[in-house]
């Protein structure tokens, strides 16, 4: 039987290994579901995990498809180690891009005459006014109610969900737009400049590479960001030490908030143009999936984003080549969490092999 | 006053998935394990009785399918946070995610597909008392179970030995272990219990309550529901009530806008989950209050020392 025994120290080399093996977990029972539903394998790997890298306008979609993966998760990354739930950030996500997107929205009515490059400093900030402020309430009700955070912020996306719904159904909608539930496209002087010319890439990646590298130097160069790791793994010795649990509260909540609504107004004025009811595919939630994988490290988070952007575009690839439904991809964001979970056993648990 | 019976009978009705879902979470809540996977598990049921139901056209087995379904979601968690120690928030978060990802995917087939209307039958002799009947007594089946699982729960819960000595692994599992209770055991069993009975409430949505299935269609009723045990503080029967409430507030957004309420229908869908975090906020304000009913050992990973 085998038993597990704990490690007198995490080992090192399971928390780099531990990402490793579950996504060889993810690609085996990825080869295995392709042979069930009667498609050749090899080919199935191939239009999911190498289709989506091959050229240059393949990369960029995915440089496209991870920006607001890497913001999101950057944010999410800091709020689990200081031990703080913000499950929400797809809701945050939405009201940065609804904030983004009036803001847009205005210029454009008004056809306000500016420059794409004094507008992306303005969006930025309403992306994360947006998200800070709906992060704010999780927060602000934990803190003065002792509400749980969980559930406070994840039903606060559905309140943001069908808000958005109600402003593109009702006062936001293109009155030109033949009744669907969308507002005007929005003015080109607002769209997020491009990176490369001829693709949808945009400058919002080399911000989303630029705040990974920030938040690296906040949690592992600064006391404060170190006075929020502690918090986490030690709360007892982050109490004695004097750190306050309210203050890493309402850091991590406004932080992860804010770079999730700067993902949401990025997502809104950049490849969208405009607003309708389904901005988000899912960043928010899939975003903790990267977290994760990431190992809650910024730099990680950064190509944990990469996978997952892979997953999204090889899952549309095997809709239209392989005509399998693109909801794949949510099955093997999910082989890949709780794989991943299974494996980081390992880091802190030796299997020992006890005859009984 | 017709209309008041009608509305007592969709309140019931909407609240009995909430109640079967909350009364599954509170067994393995009352043994410790907090499963946050329920939103998951409650489609990947919904979608699988649906099927069931479709391919048999008998709804038993679909409520069957979906309980067995839910369980087997259940098992993966419970391995995972059981015996191999791995975070039960993150564990739950996970099988939520992958639940609604592989709902999605298995499901894509069953869009847009019909079931055939079961009628309500009611309980002959009681269904056509004037406003009792059709207010209380004309309700799928599945409403009747759920108070009966409630009842058959609270005796369990409080009069038994085996009820007893779930609490006690819920509340000390050091202790229980010392005793010789195999404190995983328990909680496999009870997280077994939870997933199915979390099945049950998903494969009621599809079946009977909406009928149908289409991606998304639990719309966060899994998370209310540990909400409700949070504000029922772990008894049985405050979960049905609570349950009883959200279908209410569910149906009044109904029931203004047939009185002519002028508020945009975005906004009335918004009371349930408003109304959830108003009645967290209430319940949470005191947390001593949490804290003296909450299952002392909740949500802690359990290692059986060697």
């Amino acid at each position: 039987m085998i038993r597990l025994e704990g490690r007198l120290a995490p080992s090192r080399l399971w928390s780099v290994l531990s990402p490793v093996v579950a996504m060889a977990i993810t690609v085996a029972v990825a080869a295995s579901l392709f042979a069930l539903l009667g498609k050749d394998p090899v080919r199935g790997l191939e239009v999911f995990l190498l289709k989506p890298w091959s050229g240059t306008r393949a990369l960029t979609e995915l440089g496209l498809k991870a920006t607001p993966l890497i913001l999101c998760a950057l944010g999410l990354g800091l709020a689990f180690r200081a031990n703080v739930w913000n499950i929400g950030a797809e809701g945050q996500f939405l009201i940065g891009g609804i904030l983004g997107g009036g803001l847009a929205l205005v210029i454009t009515e008004n056809q306000v005459p500016v420059d794409r490059w004094l507008f992306l400093p303005m969006l930025v900030v309403a992306g994360a006014v947006g998200g800070m402020l709906w992060a704010g309430i999780a927060a602000f009700l934990k803190d003065r109610f002792n509400a749980n955070e969980i559930l406070v912020s994840l039903m606060l996306v559905y309140v943001a969900d069908l808000f958005l719904s109600w402003l593109v159904f009702g006062p936001w909608k293109d009155p030109k737009g033949f009744n669907f539930p969308q507002t005007m496209n929005f003015a080109a002087q607002t769209g997020v400049p491009r990176l490369v010319t001829g693709m949808r890439l945009h400058w919002g990646f080399i911000l989303a590479l630029v705040a990974a590298v920030a938040m690296w130097a906040f949690m592992f160069r600064t006391y404060k960001g170190m006075q929020l790791m502690v918090g986490g793994p030690a709360p007892a010795a982050a109490r004695y030490a004097g750190f306050s649990s309210r203050w890493a509260l309402w850091v991590t909540f406004l932080i992860s908030g804010g770079l999730a609504g700067v993902a949401g107004a990025l997502e809104v004025a950049g490849p969208m143009g405009q607003l309708t009811p389904h901005v988000s595919q899912g960043y928010g939630f899939a975003a903790i999936i990267v977290a994760f994988v990431g190992r809650l490290h910024p730099l990680g988070a950064v190509l944990a984003s990469l996978i997952l952007a892979t997953f999204s575009i090889g899952g549309e690839l095997a809709q239209s080549r392989l005509g399998l439904p693109a909801a794949i991809t949510g099955v093997f964001q999910g082989v890949l969490l709780l794989s991943l979970l299974a494996c980081d056993t390992l880091i802190n648990y030796r299997p020992r092999w006890s005859p009984r | 006053m017709n209309e008041t019976a009608l509305l007592i009978a969709a309140t019931l009705a909407a609240g009995t998935p909430l109640a079967l879902a909350g009364l599954g979470l509170l067994v393995n809540e009352r043994a410790g394990v907090v499963n946050l996977g329920a939103e998951g598990m409650m489609a990947i049921a919904a979608v699988t009785g649906f099927a069931a139901a479709f391919h048999t056209g008998n709804d038993w087995v679909g409520f069957a399918a979906g309980a067995a379904a839910g369980a087997a979601a259940a098992a993966v968690f419970g391995w995972l946070a059981l015996w191999l120690y791995t975070n039960q928030y993150a564990t739950g978060l996970a099988l939520s995610l992958f639940g609604g990802g592989f709902s999605a995917f298995v499901g894509t087939g069953y869009v847009g597909r019909k079931l055939e209307q079961s009628a309500g039958v009611g309980i002959p002799g009681l269904r056509d008392v004037p406003f009792l009947g059709p207010a209380l007594f004309r309700q799928h089946p599945m409403v009747y179970v759920a108070i009966a699982i409630m009842a058959a729960m609270a005796w369990f819960f409080y009069r038994t030995r085996a009820g007893l000595v779930l609490r006690s692994v819920g509340e000390s599992p050091e202790s229980a272990h010392a005793l010789g209770y195999p404190v995983r055991q328990i909680r496999m069993v009870a997280v077994l219990v939870g997933g199915a009975l979390c099945g049950v409430s998903g494969a009621y949505l599809s079946i009977i309550y909406a009928p149908m299935w289409v991606e998304g269609m639990i719309a966060g009723r899994g998370w209310i529901a540990l909400a409700l045990t949070v504000f029922a503080t772990w008894r049985p029967g405050r979960v049905l009530l609570g349950a009883y409430l959200f279908g209410g507030v569910t149906m009044l957004q109904f029931h203004l806008q047939a009185q002519g309420v002028q508020l945009p229908s975005q906004f009335m869908s918004m009371l349930p989950y408003l109304s959830t975090i108003f009645v967290l906020v209430l319940i949470s304000r005191d947390p001593l209050w949490i804290r003296l009913n909450m299952p002392a050992s909740l949500g802690k990973t359990f290692h059986p020392g060697s």
